[in-house]
């Protein structure tokens, strides 16, 4: 008998579907117990369709592909000590804030991927966030992996994931994914795999990636597009889930849409940091925030809006007030690390001539006019030895945790934005409207968050001192301060020393 | 910008393997904008844009699976639909 | 200028990270594997409680009732990280899929008496359900357990478990020439045949345990220990013997995947147990649970695999399994 012949979607659904039935001994809801308790209402997960019919075959076969070539690259970087090509040794702070402070959400991620994966009703809807948390186990591992050479030659890489837990700057990302575990599998997978992911993930990765090649740095150009490969089937997943919700039933929209907004926000508020890895960390910077932002949030961002707007989904509340934002927060975040320097585990460096004659030409209404006297001052004291680092603590916002440097850039760009809120007798403090519509909507969800700067005036950080503290982290004194001087520096000197072409921050 | 269809784009590794899916694009979507960045090359197109298979396997002169896109693919913006004869990425 | 640069030489300022060099000393190079397993979870500082769960953090010892001083002091032999693990499978699934194309091209299904075939239909294809069920259960473990290590050897289990429910369903659709009769005819004995129905309710009694450890014992340790040797085992040499080394080839996977997977089941039953008294009488208790369970949910399963023999043969089974476990320190 000639066998019947299965397309790719009919085949797919056979080895995806009515594996899964219907408990009789226990009952549906206490097997999946939390997909209902956040009001999404889901009438048919059989609709639940994956753009991509990976079977897990065909999974293993072009993952392992993909890591057979990522390997060889990353054993080659180190044979060659590939690190010898980088356009700087100062261009490592943005590896350093990466690996501490983003491959920890990775595996977050990954954690976060197996609850759904485990807990979602639906067959298909499961395999697809297991795929994503397996894949966010891949990204976690092979950063882990890549950046282990650059440990081994640089400062400031050898702690992370006992630093993600403590570092004052480093609970902005943290809070931002423990926000996302610690809601439900519906706001999870909106928050991380639409709102990050489709949204806002090709601001993280794209252009640093990008940086990367444009900055010498093979290896992490190749985790980086290896990871992206995985990263596009993310960003259908939210696109689809999205979709999906919406189309499953009326009342998901208000809550859907609520979601979004928050976590827009929330994601939006963590990329601040990336703005200021693209605009100064990187040594030569193939493309600024701002441009970042215009290609893929306002241009791209909104054809993708469009499309959903037919659900009568809106464009993330404040989306305004962020491209508003755009012309300012790499700045104004750079800033803060740059005043606080002794106390970040990674170097900062004013910028040269030549890097801020590019931030005047990507910023012409605001470089000049609010940014560069401010570190134009900066070199001039450090020049003359009296520069000092901030004295005291910054306040940090309530809910993004960044410290309150943001402006209100619609107004005054001048004048530090801030609003606060009582809640149980005690005020709140946050950067921002969208921060405090959050907090103002979850108040005992944000009176929880371990704030670094309370927790060190509470004495839970080491001590009083800033040494103390410095060393809770497991910062060496090699890994903070100025770029130049440093013993990254010296190291970078003492390689290129012959060559010309060096460039200095 | 409402007068014209929104834009797709599709993002691979600038590498020998996606040469043939970047030349099988440039084929199949004549309007299509193709921009070499560092490492990746970056095609959009207004409202659609196409990865024919046939048009893949005729340059690259072997079979080719849809889903090896995946192996070079770096990002992209639209709407999916995969099959086994294309993969097509839209905004309605 | 590489090469120059090469010739002189760079010294590192250190050789591992730092946690690794607490756990494994300075003077050497971490392995991939130690760099990818250890450590990556966070263990403090938690921000928000889960919605769902106001008693746990987000990441929480008191989870589980085996309590461990060191999360980490379990190590898989294998040394799986994701890309020896994604590259160990795909040499597998390459023979499995050279094995399902020949067997779809020569039709070597026409060969197999129909009795065989009956058989395979009978006790194989539903399986498939058992493997799903697995994928859950692993997948739950990653979600609650402990430790990077944990999670990342509990996930590459979960889509192992996928990937061989795929397979039983290949199987089931090849057996038919892709209609779905015989998928269709297993899933409504795991449904409704009275032979299936200790195994399904066992299994959905598994699905709410509160004790992810517990879970690991009864899927990983009992369930698994019980139906791998019993029916990708010496089922299918049965099935040899009588004409069906076709569907030997098909679930070479299975048993290529369980002798490997026994491998680190059975590290982490000595650890665990060799830790504390707590922790052996606990992981006693709980196979001696789940053994007692599962052994009668599987015996008209057996029966109906061997026959007369299906009893003595579950028998056999068992005692292979308590007498490995107890070498690992876990006696009932």
């Amino acid at each position: 008998m000639p066998a019947k012949k299965l397309n790719l979607r009919k085949r797919y659904e056979l080895l995806t579907r009515g594996m899964g039935w219907e408990t009789t001994y226990q009952k549906m809801d206490d097997v999946f117990p939390y997909d209902s308790f956040e009001g999404i209402k889901i009438t048919d997960w059989d609709k639940w369709e994956d753009p991509f019919r990976l079977t897990m075959d065909s999974y293993w076969k072009f993952q392992a592909e993909k890591e057979k070539k990522l390997y060889a690259v990353i054993d080659s970087f180190a044979q060659n000590n590939g690190q010898t090509n980088l356009a700087c040794a100062s261009y490592l702070s943005a590896i350093k804030l990466f690996i501490t402070g983003v491959t920890p959400l990775e595996y977050g991620a990954h954690r976060g991927f197996a609850h759904l994966g485990r807990h979602f009703r639906g067959d298909g809807a499961r395999i697809a966030c297991q795929m994503q948390a397996i894949d966010e186990l891949r990204h976690a591992q092979t950063q882990v992996h890549t950046i282990s050479h650059y440990n081994k030659h640089f400062s400031g890489l050898h702690d992370p994931f006992h630093q993600f837990d403590r570092v004052w700057y480093l609970s902005v990302p943290k809070s931002f994914i423990e926000d996302a575990m610690s809601s439900g599998p519906f706001e999870f997978i909106t928050s991380i795999s639409f709102a990050f992911e489709y949204v806002l993930t090709n601001l993280l990765f794209v252009p640093f990636m990008s940086g990367a090649a444009y900055n010498g740095d093979m290896a992490t150009v190749t985790f980086g597009f290896s990871a992206q490969s995985d990263e596009s089937r993310h960003m259908t997943l939210g696109l689809e889930i999205i979709k999906f919700m919406l189309e499953q039933h009326e009342d998901n929209l208000p809550i859907i849409q609520r979601w979004m907004d928050k976590h827009f926000w929330r994601a939006y508020r963590l990329l601040g940091l990336v703005a200021a890895m693209q605009d100064y960390m990187l040594t030569n910077s193939p493309m600024s925030w701002k441009e970042a932002w215009e290609v893929y949030f306002v241009e791209n961002g909104g054809a993708l809006f469009e499309d959903l707007s037919r659900y009568g989904l809106k464009m993330p509340k404040y989306h305004e007030l962020a491209t508003a934002e755009a012309d300012h927060i790499s700045h104004q975040i750079w800033s803060v690390f740059c005043s606080l320097g002794n106390a970040t585990g990674f170097h900062t460096f004013l910028p040269t001539e030549e890097k801020m004659a590019w931030l005047s030409e990507k910023y012409p209404d605001t470089f000049d006019k609010y940014y560069r006297p401010r570190f134009e001052y900066w070199a001039e004291q450090k020049k003359a030895g009296t520069f000092e680092y901030q004295k005291g603590l910054p306040q940090l916002c309530q809910v993004c945790q960044i410290p309150m440097v943001f402006t209100e850039v619609q107004t005054d760009p001048m004048q530090i934005s801030y609003r606060v809120t009582e809640h149980g007798g005690d005020k709140y403090h946050f950067c921002s409207d969208g921060c405090k519509d959050i907090f103002e909507h979850e108040p005992e969800k944000y009176v929880q968050a371990w704030l670094p700067v309370h927790q060190i005036y509470q004495g839970n950080c080491g001590g009083p001192t800033l040494p103390e503290v410095l060393d809770w982290y497991k910062f060496k004194p090699e890994d903070s301060g100025d770029y130049i001087g440093s013993k990254d520096y010296h190291r970078w000197q003492e390689w290129k020393g012959a060559d010309k072409k060096v460039k200095q921050a | 910008m409402s007068d014209k269809k929104n834009t797709v784009f599709l993002i691979l590794q600038d590498n020998e393997d996606a040469r043939p899916i970047i030349e099988a694009v440039e084929q199949d979507n004549p309007d299509a904008n193709i921009q070499y960045q560092p490492g990746m090359v970056r095609m959009e197109a207004a409202g659609r844009l196409l990865v024919n298979r046939v048009t893949v396997e005729e340059n690259l002169g072997r079979e080719w699976d849809v889903q090896e896109l995946h192996l070079n693919l770096i990002s992209l913006g639209g709407n999916i639909d995969e099959d086994e004869d294309k993969f097509e990425i839209s905004w309605r | 200028m590489s090469i120059e640069i090469s010739a002189k030489s760079i010294t590192p300022v250190r050789l591992a990270y730092g946690n690794l060099q607490q756990r494994f000393g300075d003077k050497k190079p971490a392995s991939r594997y130690q760099e990818a397993v250890y450590d990556i979870q966070p263990t403090a500082n938690f921000q928000y409680r889960p919605l769902w769960d106001k008693n746990h953090d987000i990441y929480d010892v008191s989870k589980t009732a085996i309590v461990m001083e060191d999360w980490y002091s379990f190590a898989d032999p294998r040394q799986y990280y994701y890309g020896s693990y994604t590259i160990a499978r795909a040499k597998q699934q390459e023979v499995a899929e050279h094995n399902f194309a020949f067997v779809d091209k020569r039709d070597l299904f026409d060969a197999v008496p129909e009795a065989v075939k009956q058989a395979v239909r009978d006790v194989l294809i539903p399986l498939r359900h058992v493997e799903w069920a697995a994928n859950m259960n692993n997948c739950q473990i990653t979600d609650e357990c402990y430790g990077s290590n944990f999670s990342s050897v509990a996930m590459f289990n979960a889509m192992d478990r996928l990937g061989m429910a795929q397979y039983v369903t290949r199987i089931g659709l090849l057996l038919d020439g892709n209609e779905e009769t015989t998928l269709d005819a297993a899933k409504q004995a795991w449904m409704d045949a009275p032979q299936w129905q200790g195994l399904r309710h066992a299994i959905e009694d598994m699905f709410v345990l509160d004790d992810w450890f517990e879970l690991m014992v009864a899927q990983n340790f009992v369930l698994d220990g019980l139906v791998f040797p019993l029916l990708y085992d010496r089922f299918e040499k049965k099935l040899t013997q009588e004409g069906g080394s076709t569907v030997a080839m098909l679930t070479e996977f299975m048993d290529d995947w369980y002798q490997e997977t026994v491998r680190w089941t059975n590290a982490l039953a000595k650890v665990t147990a060799k830790e504390s008294t707590e922790n052996q009488a606990l992981l006693s208790s709980w196979v001696s649970k789940w053994m007692d369970r599962l052994s009668i949910a599987l015996e008209p399963i057996a029966i109906e695999a061997f026959g007369d023999d299906g009893a003595n043969e579950l028998v056999e089974v068992k005692a292979e399994l308590l007498d490995r476990l107890a070498k690992q320190g876990v006696t009932v």
